[in-house]
């Protein structure tokens, strides 16, 4: 859908603003994203050393989880400023999932700080432990359902005629039940979060047979990641032939699925030569791409078919306040980020 | 119940928890830090395990207020998208501002909790304060964004769409400077006063730790204290400005039926139908007075709008007169303990007043800064009913055409009921029954690391 429509990028400020969006939510991935593979893992923690590998876990997320999560928290405040239309749009066709979604968001949360902060080891530390790591289950398959849904256009713009003889079912339910399409979405979301989790605690680990053990977990959820991204466009095939369309046609679109195999190849051969450090960084460039090609994929639209980017912003100076409050913000922001991470991801310690 | 009822219970429901922890997140670094500060001046150790005590309850605190804040943030979506759909535009920097402040205090709250022995104490201490300021200002942003469904601003309607936006005159209303400064002294006084009611429980049943709990209501008293004394002036303020710009809300909280000289009226309860009070006291001409400097001046009465454009008048009245009662006793209790912190002062000894009366009296006000919290925030946003917008909105027309809100109000409050309860069975547990200091479990970042400096880092008590 892409290749017919923009020939070229027209650079105005409600992409500039869209871009930001994308590029928090992929901040979120990378970090958030991470906490909830960390949470999968959890809940495969298994042997000997299983309560070892949960503290690793625990002291991977721990200090920088709660900043992790705001990202996601900018994604819907910029939304809603200045995408307003389609933030009550999707707020309220997709309902159902997004309530689903927060339910998980929510025991995930508070489950992983209890726990935390609960230092008598006992069957209550388990059970919020047990907490934690379905909901990492479940938030991150719901998230992928929902971007699934509107990038296969079930979730558009109606008229209001068409409002009036549509069913609960047809309105609320469809858009992300009927397809299998958001589930294939769903489910490659989690093994995306899994296999970023994976590959970083292959550096974060302070053993062999620790790092052993999430370099073969990185590389499973490396596969199934693949099997998954084939699947996702088998299906987009069957069900969507203007999205798949869109996912392989067009110059850019085929360069991102050659960077996209470059990374995934990368990270293969690092984790299979044991440079943790540089497979680290090539999931990351993984998920980054996957994540940039979805949205060159719906480029232009903001709710395919019917709505583009331009069409669904906000007035200019609500946009302009808001890139500037975004450029003021980032110089605060960026130095606390960088000195939170030095802290706690470097191998200095004290200053 | 119709829809409507659900959605607007779902939201009641979701603020008025996230209204505990998001006022906790504002008060409680102040204490922390404090504790933190007094220690860098003394090197008491007592100062030390204060400040990490706290801030560890501060931890399970903030992370329960992030979650339900990231519930209200996809809930005014996903109850009222017809409001964000035309107020997203007008208010949503205020949001953006708060996200940063949130962002910032998210990070350096990481850096405090974790970075004890990494970090060395001065650098410590500052993240501290940065935590304590965010958490401060990401409150007043939002109360921005409450002030401006108050008071609107920044924009004209032309044929139900929104025009003429300006942001920066819509964050600047009319409403926010009085409802940020009775919002943030609230946040310190229900903080401080129910902080020091734990600790004076604790001295009153006589405790082993008698020195800590000592230290650690002297800093709440501090905290709580004065701002519930000043808290009544900026009280006087907040009413001068609803009267202004919602004269039927103010007629609502006061029991001000109709229009004309204006009693105060204490107790009693509204008749809708008639607008007759029924068993209240009232005192002629003092909120006229009160209001004008004169007794005899004219207020509008809530019969000066038709009855579909009136608040629920006896929930309104009831809430208002909770919020001022709990508000003097608290101011009561502050001009008491000042005296008597002042008499001792003059004499010999700790100025800490600490015999029983007091403590029993500082144990029982405890709860009444949240409780008035709640009713206040009752008062304002059903004082403001049947608008969401005032004057331009009704909130009916702007609920979300979902069927079934039931089902969703009963999830919420189902998951909000269980994190009550574990968050109070947590601190029990961690903050209050525990004598010594506990890390938390097994984190390697607690571990002492060799320093090359000899006051590099914090010792361990």
């Amino acid at each position: 859908m892409s290749a017919a429509v923009a020939t070229e990028l027209t650079w105005t400020l409600p992409h500039a603003v869209a871009g930001t969006m994308v590029l928090s939510l992929n901040a979120y991935v990378l970090l958030g994203g991470a906490d909830f593979g960390g949470g999968v893992w959890d809940l495969f923690a298994r042997g000997k050393d299983r309560d070892a590998q949960r503290v690793l876990i625990a002291d991977a997320i721990g200090p920088i989880w709660e900043a992790n999560h705001v990202w996601l928290i900018l994604v819907v405040v910029l939304l809603f400023s200045c995408f307003p239309k389609a933030f009550a749009h999707l707020a309220t066709e997709l309902h159902i999932p997004i309530t689903v979604m927060l339910v998980g968001i929510v025991l995930r949360g508070s489950a992983f700080t209890f726990r935390t902060y609960d230092s008598k080891r006992d069957h209550v530390q388990r059970r919020w432990g047990r907490i934690f790591s379905v909901a990492s289950l479940l938030t991150p398959v719901i998230l992928g359902v929902c971007l699934g849904a509107v990038a296969s256009g079930a979730v558009p713009i109606r008229s209001i005629d068409s409002l009036r003889s549509v069913t609960f079912g047809e309105r609320f339910i469809d858009p992300w039940a009927r397809s299998p399409f958001p589930w294939a979405v769903g489910l490659l979301t989690l093994a995306l979060f899994a296999f970023l989790a994976a590959s970083y605690l292959t550096v974060e680990a302070t053993d062999d047979r620790m790092r052993d053990l999430f370099k073969r977990r990185a590389q499973q959820s490396q596969v199934a990641l693949l099997v998954l991204a084939a699947t996702t466009l088998v299906i987009a095939r069957a069900e969507n032939p203007l999205l798949f369309q869109g996912l392989t046609n067009g110059r850019t679109a085929l360069t991102m699925h050659a960077v996209t195999a470059v990374a995934a190849a990368t990270s293969m051969w690092a984790l299979a030569t044991r440079r943790f450090q540089v497979a680290r960084l090539a999931a990351a460039a993984q998920a980054s791409f996957i994540l940039w090609g979805w949205a060159w994929t719906q480029y232009p639209w903001m709710l395919p078919p019917n709505r583009t980017i331009t069409e669904l912003a906000a007035p200019r100076v609500t946009l302009q306040l808001t890139l500037g409050a975004l450029a003021v913000g980032t110089m605060i922001l960026l130095p606390s980020f960088v000195y939170l991470f030095r802290i706690f991801k470097t191998r200095e310690g004290v200053e | 119940m119709s829809d409507l009822l659900f959605a607007r219970s779902q939201m009641a429901m979701s603020l008025a928890f996230h209204i505990i922890f998001a006022v906790v997140g504002v008060g409680m670094p102040a204490l922390m830090v404090i504790a933190e500060g007094r220690y860098l001046m003394s090197r008491d150790p007592l100062q030390l395990e204060l400040a990490k005590r706290w801030a560890k309850g501060t931890a399970i605190l903030f992370a329960v207020g992030a979650v339900s804040g990231t519930v209200l943030s996809f809930e005014l979506g996903l109850l009222w998208p017809t409001f964000m759909e035309h107020a997203g535009a007008v208010i949503g920097m205020p949001f953006s501002l708060e996200g940063f402040a949130f962002f910032t205090e998210a990070i350096f709250l990481g850096i405090y909790l974790y970075a004890w022995k990494r970090i060395p104490p001065r650098a410590h201490f500052a993240a501290g304060v940065v935590v304590a300021v965010s958490g401060a200002l990401s409150g007043a942003f939002v109360v921005c964004a409450n002030a401006w469904m108050n008071a609107p601003a920044g924009f004209r309607m032309v044929n139900g769409q929104v025009t003429d936006v300006d942001p920066v005159a819509a964050m600047f209303n009319a409403a926010a400077p009085s409802q940020i400064v009775h919002m943030t002294l609230a946040s310190f006084a229900a903080t401080g006063f129910a902080v020091a009611g734990i600790h004076a429980f604790a001295l009153r049943r006589g405790t082993p730790h008698r020195a800590f709990h000592r230290a650690a209501l002297q800093i709440a008293l501090w905290v709580g204290l004065p701002a519930a004394l000043v808290q009544p002036l900026s009280g006087d303020w907040s009413a001068r400005s609803v009267a202004e710009r919602q004269p039927v809300k103010l007629a609502a909280m006061e029991g001000h039926l109709k229009t004309g000289p204006a009693a105060f009226v204490i107790g009693g309860w509204p008749n809708a139908a008639t607008l007759e009070h029924t068993g209240a006291i009232e005192i002629p001409g003092a909120l006229s007075f009160l209001l004008h400097g004169d007794p005899n001046a004219v207020v509008k009465g809530v019969d000066a709008v038709p009855p579909d454009e009136r608040p629920p008048l006896g929930i309104v009245h009831l809430a208002f007169q909770i919020m001022i009662a709990c508000g003097s006793v608290m101011a009561a209790l502050s001009v008491w303990g000042a005296w008597r912190w002042w008499r001792r002062k003059r004499g010999s000894g700790s100025a800490l007043p600490d015999d029983r009366r007091f403590l029993t009296a500082v144990v029982l006000a405890g709860p009444l800064g949240f409780i008035a919290l709640e009713a206040g925030w009752t008062v304002t946003e059903v004082g403001r009913q049947p608008w969401i917008v005032q004057g331009i909105m009704r909130t009916a027309d702007a609920v979300t055409p979902m069927p079934g809100l039931v089902v969703s109000f009963a999830l919420f409050t189902a998951l909000y009921i269980g994190l009550a309860v574990t968050v109070v069975f947590l601190l029990w547990r961690q903050i209050i029954k525990t004598g010594v200091s506990q890390t938390p479990m097994g984190f390697t970042s607690e571990l002492p690391i060799p320093t090359p400096g000899s006051t590099a880092s914090y010792p361990t008590p």
